[in-house]
């Protein structure tokens, strides 16, 4: 009787439009019967930790293609953190150089995922991060 | 996954939440919601203590079709309640994918200027497809809010099917939006708009047609407002029945409004409708009536799906494979397959019989 699912929450901070990458993953995680919310463009922080929050998500995702993420994501894990969200875990996707990798990873990202990668590794990636197997 | 999630889950954890959730903390709120949109025996212990504080919120359905411009106008209305400085519970639902079970909730998109209101609280949910479950659900996800102490519940739903229905009959107030050249007045008919709707909203008046959709719905509910008692030479001993809340001439004409939720306009108007709705009913019977009618049916719902489970738990797991061959293979019709199983598992039909 108990019907559970894994929701999600896809957000796009900052300013950048362009919006098919998320969409692409929120439609793909919907596909392999997660509940995705998606929040649209131009999220602050602040924005985006009172959604996880209200939704009760596992997990959040950020799609960054502005180059901004050194300075946004630091901004989201301290809004979740505020909220008691420090156990949700954050994945990102879109343009993130090399270089910004490892000390994304140190600062908690659970998940980094440019252009191309198969739908299936991102899937794969949230059913570990949430423990449903 | 948080403890809460699955079949186990720790009892002293859950009451903790739900004293601080009555409490109004946030966090609280939406694992409760989490818990009761699973169901199973967690959202059981939930309810049994949410219950007893419910029954304070005006609960409001906003349904319509996709694209009519359902949560745009709840972000609006969600403002305008604001300003009179009352918190909001918002409940937006969207569908379930038939084929793989998940879905895309995006109803928060067209909600951004209340998405860091502290005293606003939405959550997203799906249809998840099982029979009656979303009714059953929302409703519950409802009481979380309205014992968290929100005294404004909008619930959204997509205007399509049977859920949205058994929604806004839970609902005290549901308002149906149309919006121009959606159809001529029979379609809305054939949608059962008249019957649903407690207030009409032709949003997107801005459009061409709108004053058009208007006359044309106002048109309709003066052929739907006929007055119930005898006259015009029908049979003045013809009595209506008693005691069902249909039968009740409570004497509300749907209000028809124009809107364009895009900018606000109409909404102060909308707000007022839905709070004389509101006052209209809490003076008149009807509404008592309705909530009556509306707690046997949820009670006979809780037992027709609790029968159902206890039936088949009586019966070998194979039996019900077996049957639905027989029938396939048409050596027996349905309702003959039916009777044989509840004999089967010890439930007599002839009773009802001799008893009723």
């Amino acid at each position: 009787m108990v019907d559970r699912k894994v929701r999600v929450l896809i957000a796009k901070p900052g300013l950048d439009g362009h919006d098919r990458g998320a969409k692409v993953v929120a439609r793909g995680l919907r596909d392999a019967g997660m509940e995705v919310i998606y929040t649209g463009l131009h999220q602050t922080p602040e924005m985006i930790a009172q959604a996880a929050l209200q939704e009760d998500v596992d997990i959040v995702g950020l799609s960054m293609l502005s180059g901004a993420h050194m300075s946004i994501v630091p901004r989201v894990l301290a809004e979740l953190k505020e909220c008691g969200l420090q156990d949700v875990s954050l994945f990102i996707g879109g343009i993130i150089p090399d270089d910004d990798i490892p000390r994304l990873h140190k600062m908690g990202v659970r998940g980094i995922y440019g252009p191309g990668t198969p739908l299936e590794q991102i899937v794969a990636h949230i059913r570990t991060e949430v423990g449903d197997d | 996954m948080s403890a809460l999630r699955g079949e186990r889950y720790d009892s002293s954890a859950l009451a903790q939440i739900v004293t601080q959730a009555l409490g109004g903390n946030r966090r609280a709120i939406a694992q409760l919601i989490t818990v009761v949109e699973q169901g199973g025996p967690a959202a059981r212990e939930v309810l049994a203590q949410v219950y007893p504080r419910t029954g304070q919120a005006h609960l409001i359905g906003v349904t319509g079709a996709p694209g009519s411009g359902k949560s745009t106008l709840v972000n609006e209305m969600a403002k305008a309640y604001r300003r009179q400085d009352l918190e909001v519970g918002i409940i937006a639902v969207d569908p379930t994918s038939p084929f793989s079970g998940g879905a895309i909730l995006g109803d928060r998109i067209r909600m951004r200027d209340v998405a860091t209101d502290q005293h606003i609280f939405i959550r997203s949910m799906a249809t998840r497809g099982s029979l009656g479950g979303l009714a059953r659900a929302t409703a519950d996800a409802t009481r979380v809010l309205d014992a968290a102490g929100y005294p404004v519940i909008l619930i959204e739903t997509v205007g399509a099917g049977q859920s949205e229905v058994e929604i806004a009959r839970f609902a005290h107030t549901t308002v149906v939006l149309q919006v121009p050249a959606s159809g001529d007045e029979i379609q809305a008919i054939k949608a059962g708009i008249l019957e649903v709707a407690d207030i009409i909203v032709v949003n997107k008046a801005d459009l061409p047609g709108a004053d058009n959709a208007a006359a044309a719905l106002e048109a309709m509910l003066d052929l739907n407002s006929v007055p119930t008692g005898p006259h015009h030479g029908r049979d003045a001993t013809a009595q209506p029945s008693t005691g069902d809340a249909d039968s009740i001439e409570h004497h509300w004409r749907p209000p028809v409004l124009k809107t364009c939720a895009l900018r606000g306009t109409g909404v102060p108007e909308l707000i007022e409708a839905v709070q004389a709705h509101r006052a209209h009913q809490q003076r008149s019977e009807y509404s008592r009536l309705k909530e009556r009618e509306r707690v046997e049916g949820e009670l006979r719902g809780i037992l027709s799906q609790a029968l159902l489970r206890e039936l088949l738990n009586r019966l070998p797991a194979a039996e019900l494979e077996r049957t639905v061959a027989r029938i396939l293979a048409r050596e027996q019709d349905p309702y003959a397959a039916a009777q044989v199983l509840m004999a089967q598992a010890g439930i007599s039909q002839n009773r009802k019989e001799s008893t009723a």
